[in-house]
């Protein structure tokens, strides 16, 4: 019967055809999650070749500027490639390799997912394609070609909205097409069981290292931990070993692009309904007709219309609180952060230090406020330089 | 006799599929009216989804272009309605789980009951996750048609023990649309399902010519097509009835001699 439940949401809502695989997948997990070779194998790449564990920054400039609680920064924009997608990658993909795939698929919106998986395709000599949204591969030129160099052949998908969302639905019909040879790196806590416990699994390293560096430096937990969210793996591996510690409050911060009051926006929590979508039950931005709404942010890796199902709960059960960030808010933290602590954010990462921003200087200044860096804002430059008005073309 | 269970006692049946609203929703109500006359047997009516993750471009399309004319649930229920005071041809409608959630799955299935859908299809609805729909389909008396792959393998008996209606036996890998061969060893999937329940087994995905359907029909109860009747709409438009009408004469005749060789 259905396995893969946060409480109603989540789930195995795909074809029949990808069943068998899915079953596959969820025992080859279980089996190697506790396989010592396997652990030690994982451990090393995260450590050797990720550059784990990645810093805990304490922003003191960015303290002082606002005038309250202590922040703090978890740097995976430290990690080889550039964001925390490497850490499920890793995983993922060595997890294949164990099951006897010779091929791994990915969608991705920025490209960061696809980035990473190319990149451990390459290390692990996997045949790789990433199917990304044609509007993405414009908004993410330099990533198309990263990708290309890393050996992987990148589709550029022309149906629906040409985003995240439609690149997720073509790796899926290209799942079912070829299955055998074929393992389908997702990456968010998102589809259906049992990828939302693998990548909230892989990436729950985040938390763990945070709860650490902080009890070493600081002795106690952090007040608040805050992260962007679009399908929402690396809040998700933010939050995974906080969710015990009742004292501590966890924030999403969702892509509200013009606003949520306006129809261009992907924040699903403010604006979404309950669904069944990308194989799982959890909320959606959609119409009363179930129809999927085409959503929009400035960010191509927050531009989805929904959200992993585990999020879904802990907003249900009121553990974790989910706010809007419209674009111009991510835009200006993009440019604060870069002039006041020297570190260029990716524009996903941009909407957490937005609500941080606005946050921090409501506490008092013994309390601390843990911001996820999800990823480094490199392949952004051109886009907010665009924004701004300022004609650089990559 | 249950409509659906009519569709397969005057030998194999031909099951032809068309997205609802494309290009209208007055053509598809004569396409259904005309489609059964030409001798379909069961019409498949697609409630077109903005992402229909099992489908192939051709039926993609289909779905953009229904929705873009307006098409919704209700007014494909309203059709539905006026359909049943012309034609008893069984029908099922084909969507995806969320448009069936999302509406209010009771209210769903209870206009399903009212208006006379015989029937549901639903490609994202693995046997695993069937509770989300079959208590309610049960209330309504509605069959939820259950599906089968080639990678079914061990779980073929575990699906047709619980199956109703008929079995939908998906021929190939990946998704809907015409393809030159099927390589699926078909006859040995209706085997297996036969082996633990005596129901209607029919073939879809990939079949469009009357080679094809001929062949398929040795195998199954019947033969599903759908991408190449959606051509054939796509090519037309709002002149589409004649062609299509001809095309199911020629893929019926075509099941029906199978059934006679076989």
């Amino acid at each position: 019967m259905s396995i893969g439940r946060f409480g109603e949401h989540g789930g195995q809502y795909i074809p029949e055809t990808l069943m068998n695989a899915v079953l596959e997948l969820d025992a080859a997990y279980n089996h190697y999650k506790n396989d010592e070779e396997f652990c030690k194998e994982l451990d090393d790449l995260l450590k050797n070749y990720a550059g784990r564990p990645s810093l805990l920054y304490y922003a003191e400039k960015m303290t002082k500027d606002l005038g309250g609680a202590k922040i703090y920064l978890k740097r995976e924009d430290l990690n080889h490639t550039g964001s925390h997608k490497i850490n499920n990658v890793l995983g993922q993909v060595l997890l294949a390799k164990k099951m006897g795939k010779s091929r791994v698929i990915a969608e991705t919106g920025a490209g960061q997912h696809g980035v990473a998986t190319a990149t451990v395709a390459a290390l692990m000599g996997m045949d790789c394609e990433i199917f990304m949204g044609k509007e993405d591969t414009e908004r993410q030129a330099l990533n198309v070609y990263r990708m290309e160099l890393l050996g992987a052949k990148v589709h550029p998908v022309t149906s629906g909205t040409q985003t995240l969302k439609d690149a997720v639905n073509e790796t899926l019909r290209e799942w079912t097409s070829r299955v055998s040879d074929t393992h389908y790196v997702l990456g968010s806590v998102m589809g259906p069981h049992p990828f939302p416990t693998i990548v909230r699994d892989y990436q729950s390293i985040i938390g763990k290292e945070v709860k650490e560096q902080l009890l070493e430096v600081e002795g106690k937990l952090p007040d608040t931990v805050i992260a962007c969210v679009g399908g929402g793996s690396n809040a998700m591996g933010l939050f995974y070993d906080f969710i015990c510690d009742e004292s501590v409050e966890l924030i999403g911060c969702e892509a509200a692009g013009h606003g949520v009051d306006t129809d261009k926006n992907a924040a699903t929590i403010a604006n979404g309904s309950k669904g069944i979508f990308h194989g799982m039950k959890s909320y959606f931005c959609q119409d009363e007709y179930g129809q999927i709404a085409p959503v929009y942010s400035i960010s191509a890796g927050l531009d989805y219309p929904g959200i992993g199902p585990e999020h879904a709960n802990l907003h249900d059960i009121g553990r974790a609180s989910y706010v809007p960030v419209t674009d111009d808010e991510a835009v200006e933290a993009f440019e604060y952060l870069s002039r006041t602590e020297g570190i260029i954010p990716a524009i996903e990462s941009s909407h957490a230090v937005a609500y941080a921003k606005k946050l921090a200087p409501t506490m008092g200044k013994d309390k601390i406020i843990v911001i996820n860096l999800s990823g480094r804002g490199d392949k952004d430059v051109a886009a907010i330089a665009r924004y701004k008005g300022v004609g650089i073309y990559e | 006799m249950s409509r659906v269970k009519e569709a397969f006692s005057q030998g194999k049946a031909f099951i032809a599929f068309i997205t609802a609203g494309d290009p209208s929703l007055d053509i598809t109500e004569e396409l259904i009216v005309k489609m059964e006359e030409a001798g379909a047997d069961l019409i498949e009516i697609g409630i077109p989804f903005s992402d229909p993750v099992a489908e192939g471009v051709v039926i993609q399309e289909a779905d953009e272009r229904a929705l873009a004319t307006g098409t919704t649930t209700d007014k494909i229920f309203g059709m539905i309605e006026r359909i049943r005071q012309k034609t008893q041809v069984p029908l099922a409608f084909m969507t995806y789980v969320n448009p069936i959630y999302t509406y209010g799955t009771d209210k769903f299935l209870s206009n399903c009951k009212r208006c006379g859908i015989d029937a549901v299809i639903v490609p994202d609805l693995p046997f695993e996750e069937k509770n989300e729909l079959k208590p309610t389909c049960e209330a309504y008396g509605v069959d939820l048609i259950s599906l089968i792959a080639p990678t079914s393998h061990q779980r073929i008996k575990m699906i047709a023990k619980e199956a109703q209606g008929f079995v939908y036996c998906v021929s190939s890998m990946g998704v809907t649309g015409v393809r030159n061969e099927i390589t699926t060893n078909v006859g040995e999937m209706v085997e297996l399902v036969k082996e633990v329940q005596d129901i209607p087994c029919a073939i879809g995905f990939g079949i469009s010519t009357p080679d094809q359907a001929k062949e398929m029909a040795q195998y199954a109860d019947g033969v599903i097509v759908g991408s190449a009747i959606i051509k054939i709409i796509a090519k037309y438009g709002s002149d589409c009835v004649e062609p299509v009408c001809e095309y199911v004469r020629t893929m019926n005749a075509a099941v029906k001699e199978g059934f006679i060789n076989s």
